[in-house]
């Protein structure tokens, strides 16, 4: 089966996106070019707009990525929500205690804490997959939800400030810069520095799929397990570490919430972005450029799902999501027409 | 009242939902379509038999409001894989992320709440205490007699015998004449029809619709399917397990002060810790997943 051209499933995203938008609008009893232009106003109109945009497309993009690593391997890393969810508490619990830290090394080091919780997070589901061939879709999907539990036992048990569900504030100087600082457009925009981290993680995440014997390694098992094992590519170790580092990924999903935004951990922060980042990875299918553009398509239908609330419940733009997986997934596949004539043929003349 | 009069009762009532999506999923799953997309079934179902009962002032009619919609999300996912080749998983991520947002939207969009609908009107008044209420509740009876229905059709008619076949190997299926594509749309609509019941027992059973209210229930029956070696009446057998918990879980929250993060939780760790026990699952359909062409 032949993908379609990356170039063209972004286009055909945001067509579908545009189209799906103003029926949904319509039949809700709204105006489509009002509310379309309502939605422009509030993203690529402004500079704060974009600024919000880049923002919310910031963690779409990284843990897109990391879905987009285990589907290299063949596996559904469906649990990039419960990874993000831990490492960010993880994250801002470490640099609640990191007060004295220089800022540079403090920073690192809480990137580090976010990979480490993120990988050890997906560490269950990667020894069920081996040992116990389990399938990582249920496995990851229990995990999110033992996250959800988890996460509200440790803010309930004393990691929250009392009498809220947010952490300890971190140092100012452990947390990413906000743009604002630099573009006065941008004033009381969350969007920061973690932007330029998250190209960073596309860079290298780049070199390591397709420039380095690992990166290819875990391609091929994806493609083909048995010929991997007669090559002595070791299947179930890099089955694992892609899982693993799957999940460290979705954890550097925090420096966007966690240390560019926030400056704290809070219940609810970040939620939605790994399913999210799950539909960008699957619209944008292995290629990187395609899941920026995707992730700020997302981006700007999470901000614009805001500006329009007030008309139309923002709950509509993950239905737009939706639509958007399945029309592109749609077009992977051979025609509808082709298909029912194949069937006819068949049906006449046996093979 | 002891806890376990108060147990089992609330068992019974709980398993609904969990043992009508595991029974859906095993029908879907035995033609050789993965179905994750229970959850949304379920949650569609509610919703749909909600807003029926609510508009109609006719409780019935949302009982049927509720199936039809679960089978027209299953006719979509059905047509989606086996028809129109879309990868299974791909297509139960997005129809689990358009119920979430499309009830939630509508729920906003037509009640003006973002947790709760107005409450239905009951569909029957039963007497007596929760152990004969529940018993004579007509979708728990609704339920028990359709899985009994489920398993005999699996294994002893012609459907049942497609529909194994289309699972156990597509290509070999077509080459004798089974419709492997027609066979498996209905299996999925018809498994989705069986899910949707629990979705609509689970609204009647809270008076109302509740947003998110299928709780990841449809993802803890697809494991139920799974450790059953997808046989109908063991996975039914085990979401009542998965149920007590959620009943103990009630009454131990209503009983002590342990966190209800920490009760909501276990259905959930006992899945994980479930899937333990299987061994690399080598009593799967052979053809999950594989077109006949």
């Amino acid at each position: 089966m032949k993908a379609t051209h990356p170039g063209a499933r972004v286009l055909l995203g945001v067509l579908v996106a545009c189209i799906a938008f103003e029926v949904m609008v319509f039949l809700y009893g709204e105006s489509p070019r009002e509310m379309l232009s309502l939605l422009y106003e509030g993203t690529w109109g402004s500079v704060y707009g974009v600024g919000q945009v880049l923002y919310k497309a910031t963690p779409l993009f990284i843990t897109a990525l990391a879905v987009d690593f285990g589907l290299r391997a063949g596996l559904f890393n469906i649990g990039t929500e419960g990874q993000l969810s831990i490492a960010s508490l993880a994250v801002a619990v470490a640099g609640s205690h990191l007060g004295m830290m220089p800022g540079a090394l403090g920073i690192v080091l809480l990137f580090a804490v976010a990979v480490v919780s993120g990988a050890l997070y997906a560490a269950l589901p990667a020894l069920l997959k081996v040992r116990f061939g389990a399938h990582e879709v249920i496995s990851t999907i229990m995990m999110n939800r033992v996250a959800d539990g988890l996460v509200g036992l440790a803010l309930g048990a004393g990691l929250a400030l009392p009498g809220t569900v947010q952490t300890t504030p971190l140092a100012p100087q452990l947390t990413l810069t906000k743009l604002e600082a630099w573009v006065p457009g941008l004033s009381g925009s969350s969007v920061s520095t973690a932007v330029f981290v998250a190209a960073l993680v596309g860079v290298v995440y780049w070199v390591v799929v397709s420039r380095s014997r690992f990166g290819r390694e875990v391609t091929f098992v994806g493609w083909n397990p048995v010929a991997c094992a007669h090559e002595r590519i070791p299947v179930a170790r890099r089955t694992v570490q892609a899982l693993l580092l799957s999940g460290a990924i979705a954890g550097l999903a925090s420096s966007a919430t966690v240390l560019g935004a926030k400056g704290y951990f809070e219940q609810g922060l970040g939620a939605g972005a790994g399913f999210s980042g799950l539909a960008v990875a699957l619209i944008a299918k292995r290629n990187i450029p395609s899941m920026i553009f995707v992730a700020l398509l997302f981006g700007t239908l999470q901000q614009g799902g805001l500006f329009i609330n007030g008309h139309v419940p923002k709950e509509a733009m993950e239905v737009l999501f939706a639509v958007v997986i399945v029309a592109v997934a749609l077009s992977d596949s051979p025609s509808v027409l082709a298909l029912l004539t194949r069937r006819r043929a068949r049906a006449g003349a046996p093979s | 009242m002891s806890i376990l009069g108060s147990v089992l009762p609330e068992t019974l009532r709980m398993s609904v939902p969990y043992a009508m999506a595991a029974a859906g999923g095993v029908l879907c799953e035995r033609s050789g379509v993965v179905n994750i997309g229970l959850e949304g079934v379920l949650l569609t179902s509610s919703f749909a038999s909600v807003a029926c009962a609510l508009a109609t002032h006719s409780p019935v009619l949302g009982v049927v409001a509720g199936l039809v919609a679960g089978g027209a999300v299953g006719l979509l996912h059905g047509t989606l894989f086996a028809r129109l080749r879309v990868n299974a998983i791909v297509s139960g991520v997005a129809i689990n992320l358009a119920a979430a947002g499309g009830t939630r939207f509508l729920l906003r969009g037509w009640f003006g709440s973002s947790s709760n609908s107005p409450d239905i009107p009951a569909l029957v008044a039963l007497p007596g205490g929760p152990f004969t209420r529940t018993l004579l509740d007509p979708l728990f009876l609704l339920s028990v007699v359709s899985v009994v229905v489920l398993t005999l059709a699996l294994s002893r008619t012609r459907f049942g015998l497609d529909v194994r076949a289309s699972g156990e190997d597509p290509v070999a299926a077509h080459a004798l004449g089974v419709d492997v594509v027609r066979t498996r749309v209905l299996a999925v609509t018809l498994g989705s029809v069986l899910c949707a019941l629990g979705g609509v027992a689970l609204s009647y059973d809270q008076h109302q619709f509740q947003s998110g209210m299928s709780g990841g229930r449809g993802f803890i029956a697809l494991a139920a399917v799974i450790l059953s070696r997808w046989r109908p009446a063991l996975a039914v057998v085990l979401c009542l397990g998965f149920a007590s918990l959620d009943a103990l879980g009630n009454v131990l929250q209503n009983s002590t002060h342990l966190p209800p993060d920490a009760l909501s939780m276990l259905p959930f760790v006992a899945t994980l810790a479930s899937l333990f026990l299987v061994k690399r699952g080598q009593l799967a359909p052979e053809g999950l997943g594989k077109h006949a062409d």
